[in-house]
């Protein structure tokens, strides 16, 4: 899949459903819907999770940890443009080591790995998010021609700053399709999910992601989904919420946990039945989950069929709609 | 609107009706991020509605700053959690001491609409989305009836008011049905230093005590505010 090289809205919606697949525009997502079903979206908004110390490491946030402390992945010196796979690796750390990012100081509380680890800031609450806002960028990807900023990196709807990367299989619902959806009485609905980073660099870890992610599921969105007559995740982030805690639980429950499924081909869904996402690599582990919701040989299929039809591919690419 | 327990972002909350209106609904039970541009202040009034016993952080912040809009909502909503109450409170007056239009700065003009008009659709921007989610949320404009009456030497300032008022209207034509209110105030003239700023030898005897006008207003808040209405609020 080519990859979409700027921020743009996706314009094409790969819809693909039990008998086949066919070419939509992405406005016209409302139209492929029925009154009852429920779209739920992750409303994470994306933190700036690229910052730069000292000596030039860069520090990416996976995500805050429940005792304020952030997990993070490190990297040697070298700007967006290197493939994160071609990036060196930081200098050696131990727990005790700082780093100086700005007028704040991090210090490493844990190593898990290499470039795996645990950070402490100096500063909490309001002055700390401050900072990283005033130092830290979005996560940058080596196939877009200019850097991102904080603003590309939103949903029309992002609330707490939870996620390293943007949940970008959000970025249909504009306001217009939020409209659209209200008027044709699809549901939507929200939970928070702390996406966290896409690749690391570093093949070990990779192979191992996604790292265990938490979430947060409102009481609202646990009665809107028993209510609902087909549940649509919006974003594998969305889908690994709902199955984690209904694989924990044996039902969904309302609060905040930590999930470390992982949905592939084996997975049984039993909260969701639909996925809205984007179009990825087919050798990433999203092709791996899309075979949750669709058999190979038509995933394979409409995925050649995209691919001439010059669908654009990853997070600012075009849409797909399994159902 | 049952506002005991929910989250609000108010602007210009070091001073004047922000400052009021902060303290009127952390006694409420509202929890509060507070912007404004003088750190110091904002911190004094954030520590103060700690001390009796209220949830209050001070994000110092120009809401004029295109960089500032995502680092002020996302980090409010890390500290106070998804904001349903969003009051756009700031605003700045244009030259001071007024002038009349024609010796205004042409920067002037652009400053008072990227603080009065640009700062607060940005903000709203950031922060509506989740509101329309939720079906719940209210976002309160402050405006002036300088924005209605074509006052000499209230150019920059009351063009920009009149623009506010506007997309404030526009906003909760385009949310109605959402559950989503947007609301316009004018508080009517206060004893502030921003009246002082403008109006150096009025009687302040006859100006209303901005925390006076903050109690009515978070009064109204809690009665529920008419989306897409202009309501006076004067003491």
């Amino acid at each position: 899949m080519i990859p979409a090289r700027k921020p743009r809205p996706p314009e094409r919606l790969l819809y693909i459903h039990e008998h086949g697949f066919s070419d939509r525009r992405a406005p016209d997502l409302p139209s492929l819907l029925q009154p009852g079903d429920l779209l739920v979206v992750n409303d994470a908004a994306t933190l700036p999770g690229s910052l730069f110390a000292d000596g030039g490491v860069e520090v990416r946030l996976v995500a805050e940890r429940p005792d304020g402390s952030f997990r993070a992945v490190l990297f040697g010196a070298g700007d967006w443009r290197t493939p994160t796979e071609h990036r060196p690796p930081p200098p050696s750390l131990s727990p005790g080591d700082a780093l100086t990012i700005g007028e704040l100081h991090a210090t490493v509380e844990r190593v898990i790995r290499p470039r795996l680890m645990d950070l402490r800031f100096s500063e909490s609450g309001a002055a700390l998010w401050l900072a990283l806002y005033r130092h830290g960028r979005p996560i940058q990807y080596s196939h877009l021609q200019a850097p991102l900023e904080v603003w590309d990196v939103q949903t029309r709807y992002g609330g707490r700053p939870w996620s390293a990367e943007l949940p970008s299989a959000g970025r249909p619902l504009t306001f217009a399709v939020l409209e659209n959806l209200r008027q044709r009485q699809v549901a939507v609905a929200a939970l928070t999910h702390a996406c966290g980073l896409s690749a690391t660099g570093d093949e070990a870890l990779d192979a191992a992601l996604p790292l265990p992610e938490r979430y947060d599921i409102p009481k609202a969105t646990v009665d809107a989904v028993a209510q609902a007559a087909r549940v649509i995740a919006v974003g594998t982030s969305a889908a690994r919420a709902l199955e984690g805690c209904a694989r924990k639980h044996g039902r969904l429950v309302a609060g905040e946990d930590e999930t470390d499924l992982v949905i592939d081909a084996r997975h049984r869904l039993q909260i969701v039945d639909g996925l809205l996402t984007g179009l990825h690599d087919p050798m990433a582990s999203h092709y791996q989950l899309l075979q949750a919701f669709a058999p190979l040989p038509l995933l394979e299929l409409a995925y050649r069929h995209a691919e001439a039809q010059g669908y654009l591919g990853h997070e600012y690419g075009d849409g797909c709609l399994i159902l | 609107m049952n506002i005991q327990g929910t989250a609000a972002l108010i602007t210009g909350a070091s001073r004047g009706l922000g400052e009021a209106l902060a303290r009127a609904l952390a006694a409420r039970g509202v929890r509060l991020a507070l912007v404004a541009r003088e750190p110091d202040a904002l911190e004094k009034v954030a520590r103060e509605i700690r001390e009796a016993g209220g949830v209050a952080h001070a994000l110092p912040g120009d809401i004029g700053d295109k960089q500032a809009v995502y680092a002020l909502a996302g980090t409010a909503a890390r500290v106070v959690g998804p904001i349903d109450i969003l009051v756009h409170n700031a605003s700045t007056l244009g030259p001071v001491p007024l002038l009349p239009l024609g010796d205004t700065d042409c920067e002037d003009v652009s400053r008072a609409l990227e603080v009065n008009v640009v700062g607060p659709f940005r903000l709203t921007k950031a922060v509506v989305g989740g509101m329309v989610l939720r079906r719940r949320g209210l976002v309160v404009l402050i405006s002036s009836d300088a924005a209605v009456m074509p006052y000499a030497g209230w150019g920059a300032y009351g063009t920009s008011k009149a623009a506010l008022e506007q997309m404030g209207r526009i906003w909760a034509a385009e949310l109605d049905g959402t559950g989503v209110n947007v609301t316009i105030i004018d508080p009517g003239e206060m004893d502030t230093r921003m009246h002082a700023d403008a109006m150096p030898d009025a009687d302040r005897t006859q100006l209303s005590d901005p925390r006076r006008v903050a109690l009515a207003l978070a009064g109204e808040i809690e009665r529920g505010l008419p989306s897409g209405q202009r309501v006076s609020v004067h003491i």
